[in-house]
């Protein structure tokens, strides 16, 4: 047995992957090879690198290895203001803007507590809900692309394209949104923009069916992903896999039930949920979730209230730029919030959320000065990615890709 | 009985001395324990046929730089059955910083710790992996200790070396 250790000079590493004893085959090891797949692989959503150690076509052990999008967000989030770390939170799940922006805002809420106006609660379960199409639409094309159904991603890309639309408007970026603002959000939905989600979500029902039908009618796709990667019930638990990944184990968990945070407690949704815990059971619920977030989107869209969208806090939510230039006392709010904070009470918080690629959580230590003195983010892809070394081994090295495809991790959460 | 009061009822009867202190701020309910102790606890939370703490969200540190007891090792700990999140603190010394890992008991609570290792120099004994998660392994210093400045320090990162 040969392995070219000088290519892996991460000891540690190897030997990690060497003390792996729990063979899957049992035929004596024949062809045994260690790969590295990723950084750089198209498949793995971003910068995952796996060391894989194969018996011919079989993986035997995977070690992830993460960090290569480690930016620090947390040890930059000491050093700036509440307010300063809301557009970073654009940066985690990249696919999913505001649906961090909306569990980060509501995170340093619960730390200060405050509440935003009704009609800002309302926007902002709007967003999130479009954001989570946005996501599982990535989520859904990629895993297509992965696995061989390269027009897939085209379709989904199109509907992705009329949610960021919306946000433009909205939030004038489509991307990097920004949109949400302590004790509120940045900019009111005017009618144009409740009629664009409409509309967008009269033609949504048909895109979805053609895209069921695409990949139903495809062969290849269920027979690569049915009874791969299984994922059960108690190794979801354990592992802390949360999300999708989680209902397609059989668990019936979601945040936004189980501890309601805006108004869901007011919508009528179900939860998903399958108990196969394969790849194919994961696209599946994926595709379930944004049927439920259509309906969601609906009925936000009827019961949408009137009203304020920053509550009427001044020593927290920051005013209106126009209010600043033209009023003292807000022009003196303004300048005490900017150079010194908001200043919340002294204790910690953990606020979590339900993203679209799981429970998103805050926790937030504070000193009682202007900026955090401690934040962590308990980031879903992360621990959802925990649980590839078990569902690799055994696999065919081509399963791994689609392991891959159907955990759907971000990178840019997952490294932080 | 509310659930807090339940669980808290139950740690005192079962550790008595061990619980040092119970905070409930903004309904986050945080119970403070003696280092030495976190196996048990630990173990008794998911195994207690009441309590079911089952899964281990998030496993961090704090760095308080100036207190005798340097780092706070804080556990999130949730139950299915109750719906209930509890969070578990327990201060440590900074030297040597280490504690028990609970990584036999919680499996997800693995890479959470060698997060916490990466990031504070926490040592998690008897863990079965503790290895760096985001820095290089060449990397010497513990990047959200509060020492470590935010620009980093120049050629601490081990760069490619030349062919």
């Amino acid at each position: 047995m040969e392995l070219r250790s000088n290519i892996y000079s991460d000891e540690k590493l190897l030997k990690k992957l060497l003390e792996d004893k729990d063979i899957t085959i049992e035929d004596a090891l024949e062809n045994e090879m260690v790969i590295n797949m990723g950084p750089q692989h198209p498949a793995t959503h971003g910068v995952l690198r796996l060391v894989l150690r194969l018996d011919g076509e079989t993986v035997i052990s995977a070690v992830p290895e993460l960090g290569y999008l480690h930016r620090g967000y947390e040890k930059m989030a000491e050093e700036m203001s509440y307010i300063e770390f809301i557009p970073h939170t654009d940066r985690l799940d990249y696919t999913a803007t505001m649906c961090n922006n909306v569990a980060y805002v509501l995170a340093v809420e619960k730390l200060l507590g405050i509440e935003a106006p009704k009609r800002a609660q309302y926007i902002r379960m709007m967003v999130a809900e479009l954001s989570r199409l946005a996501a599982h639409m990535v989520a859904i094309g990629t895993y297509a692309m992965d696995v061989g159904a390269v027009t897939m991603v085209m379709w989904t890309f199109r509907e992705r394209e009329k949610i960021q639309e919306i946000f433009d408007r909205l939030a004038g970026a489509r991307f990097t949104t920004s949109y949400t603002r302590i004790g509120g959000v940045a900019s009111d939905a005017d009618s144009v923009t409740l009629k664009m989600v409409r509309d967008f979500l009269d033609q949504f029902h048909n895109a979805l069916d053609e895209m069921d039908k695409l990949l139903l009618s495809n062969k290849i796709f269920i027979d690569r992903l049915e009874g791969i990667g299984v994922l059960s019930k108690e190794d979801a638990i354990a592992l802390g896999v949360t999300g999708p990944n989680l209902r397609a184990s059989g668990v019936q968990y979601d945040v936004r039930r189980a501890k309601p945070y805006l108004f869901y407690n007011e919508m009528d949704f179900n939860i998903p949920t399958y108990t196969e815990g394969d790849c194919l059971a994961r696209y599946w619920l994926r595709g379930d979730e944004v049927r439920e977030s259509v309906k969601i989107l609906y009925q936000i869209l009827d019961k949408m209230p009137q009203g304020e969208i920053l509550a009427n806090d001044p020593k927290h939510t920051l005013a209106h730029k126009t209010e600043i230039y033209t009023k003292m006392e807000e022009l003196i709010h303004d300048f005490m919030i900017i150079n010194h904070g908001i200043n919340p009470p002294v204790g910690d918080v953990f606020f979590s959320a339900e993203n679209p690629k799981g429970e998103l959580g805050f926790y937030i230590v504070s000193n009682g000065s202007g900026h955090p003195w401690k934040m962590k983010i308990r980031s879903p892809s992360f621990c959802n990615l925990q649980a590839i070394a078990k569902l690799c081994k055994g696999a065919m090295i081509s399963d791994v890709i689609a392991i891959i495809g159907s955990l759907d991790p971000v990178m840019g959460e997952a490294d932080k | 009985m509310e659930f807090k009061e339940l669980v808290v009822e139950k740690l005192k009867k079962n550790f008595g001395e061990s619980v040092k202190e119970v905070s409930d701020f903004r309904n986050d309910l945080s119970v403070t324990i003696d280092s030495n102790k976190i196996i048990d606890v630990a173990k008794f939370l998911k195994e207690d046929s009441e309590l079911e703490f089952v899964m281990c969200k998030d496993v961090t540190a704090i760095d308080w730089a100036t207190r005798k007891n340097r780092f706070t090792v804080v556990y999130h700990v949730y139950s299915y059955k109750n719906n209930f999140t509890l969070r578990l603190k327990s201060n440590i010394t900074e030297d040597p910083p280490r504690i028990d890992t609970v990584s036999s008991i919680w499996p997800s609570a693995n890479w959470y710790e060698r997060e916490t290792f990466d990031m504070y120099g926490i040592t998690f004994n008897n863990h079965p992996d503790l290895r760096r998660m985001y820095m290089p392994e060449g990397f010497q210093y513990h990047p959200l200790r509060k020492e470590f400045p935010v620009l980093g320090i120049p050629g601490s990162l081990p760069l490619p070396e030349k062919i």
